[in-house]
């Protein structure tokens, strides 16, 4: 089957991304295909680069960058949320005048068409959040 | 390009957190992909639709004004949980007038919300595709 | 054509369980995860609740989220199905859609 995940919520603050991961992680290893992983809201912070948790605890950021990388997934943060809440890759940064960017490996950030023809493509659409 | 119904599920109320707002977003970019879009406000989710709403003094953007653009978008069956409101002391005369204009009947204008009870909406549920919560 | 509807919180916190229950048509099931787990307990003033569910409805508990809580399978009401990430993916395919109550 063909799934469209979507994750409302940051790392850390809320399971969801967590519960997310876990989520897509056992349904490729039951060889499902992931459509997209789309994050909105808090999501998006899922996508930064400067994430330093301690060494003692899992890091979600290069969690989703790795199991992405692995399964060669689209990890697409919403451009809007992501506009609001600073998370810029290096266009959207030059673009908006900012002295920095800080989208991690993996993550690309695109329009909320893709989360619609996520939900178009795929055979089922799980939603995580708060 | 394949025709899904989509149900978009608002359960929280405006303005105390952005869910509300980027959801509408989402419903408003959604509609350039005519799909078939249904959206039901359930809980506090029923507060998004109130009239008046006036953000001037919290110095954030209303977003409510746009509710009444999704006519235009063919965004017309708005279902709002009849118990919702109840509990709430809420009737139709609080919620906007949100209308849209048939093309299949000389563009008569007609109402987009229609207040339905829990089991109508569970109905309405089990008719959907894909379903969106935010 | 069923639903799975998706518990994330648990029945002290959110409305989220009862808006569940008003909303959910017979057949669809009920997946507890998160704090949502917190429902099981046969002791807490929730349990009653659970327990008229099972009765329309299919009800699941994802065990690493009880796990996590410190909620035991002895202090579960009967008839709750646990499942592990790869049962959340399996009735994720079983059934039609899913309704996440956020």
């Amino acid at each position: 089957m063909k799934f469209a995940i979507l994750v409302n919520e940051g790392p850390y603050t809320h399971q969801a991304s967590d519960s997310a991961w876990h989520f897509t992680e056992a349904a490729l290893r039951a060889g499902h295909d992931i459509v997209r992983v789309f994050f909105y809201h808090d999501g998006v912070n899922n996508g930064t680069r400067l994430s330093v948790p301690p060494q003692d605890d899992r890091n979600i950021s290069e969690r989703w960058s790795e199991l992405g990388q692995q399964h060669e997934l689209e990890l697409i943060l919403c451009v809007a949320a992501a506009q609001r809440r600073g998370l810029l890759d290096e266009d959207e940064a030059k673009r908006a005048g900012k002295d920095s960017n800080n989208i991690a490996p993996g993550f690309e950030i695109s329009g909320l068409g893709q989360l619609i023809d996520a939900g178009i493509q795929a055979d089922r659409t799980v939603v995580f959040g708060d | 390009m394949a025709t899904k119904k989509f149900l978009y599920i608002n359960r929280k109320a405006p303005h105390g957190s952005i869910y509300a707002h980027e959801s509408l977003e989402v419903v408003l970019i959604g509609a350039a992909f005519e799909q078939d879009v249904t959206l039901a406000f359930i809980d506090d989710g029923v507060y998004q639709l109130m009239k008046d709403q006036d953000t001037s003094a919290i110095g954030s953007k209303n977003f409510a004004p746009t509710f009444r653009a999704l006519g235009d978008y063919d965004v017309n069956q708005i279902y709002v949980e009849r118990e919702s409101l109840e509990m709430r002391g809420l009737d139709k005369d609080d919620l906007m007038p949100l209308t849209w204009e048939d093309e299949d009947d000389d563009w008569a204008e007609k109402d987009s919300i229609h207040i339905v009870s829990s089991a109508e909406l569970a109905e309405i549920f089990e008719q959907q595709e894909v379903i969106l919560n935010f | 054509m069923s639903v799975l509807h998706i518990i994330n919180k648990s029945p002290f916190d959110r409305n989220s369980l009862d808006s569940c229950l008003r909303l959910a048509l017979e057949g669809s099931a009920i997946l507890l995860i998160e704090d949502g787990v917190y429902a099981v307990q046969k002791k807490s003033t929730a349990a009653a609740r659970l327990q008229q569910a099972l009765g329309k409805h299919l009800v699941y508990a994802l065990q690493p989220d009880m796990q996590a809580r410190g909620v035991t399978t002895d202090s579960m009401i009967d008839g709750i199905e646990l499942v592990d990430y790869d049962g959340f993916v399996k009735l994720a395919t079983e059934f039609d859609k899913s309704q996440s109550w956020l």
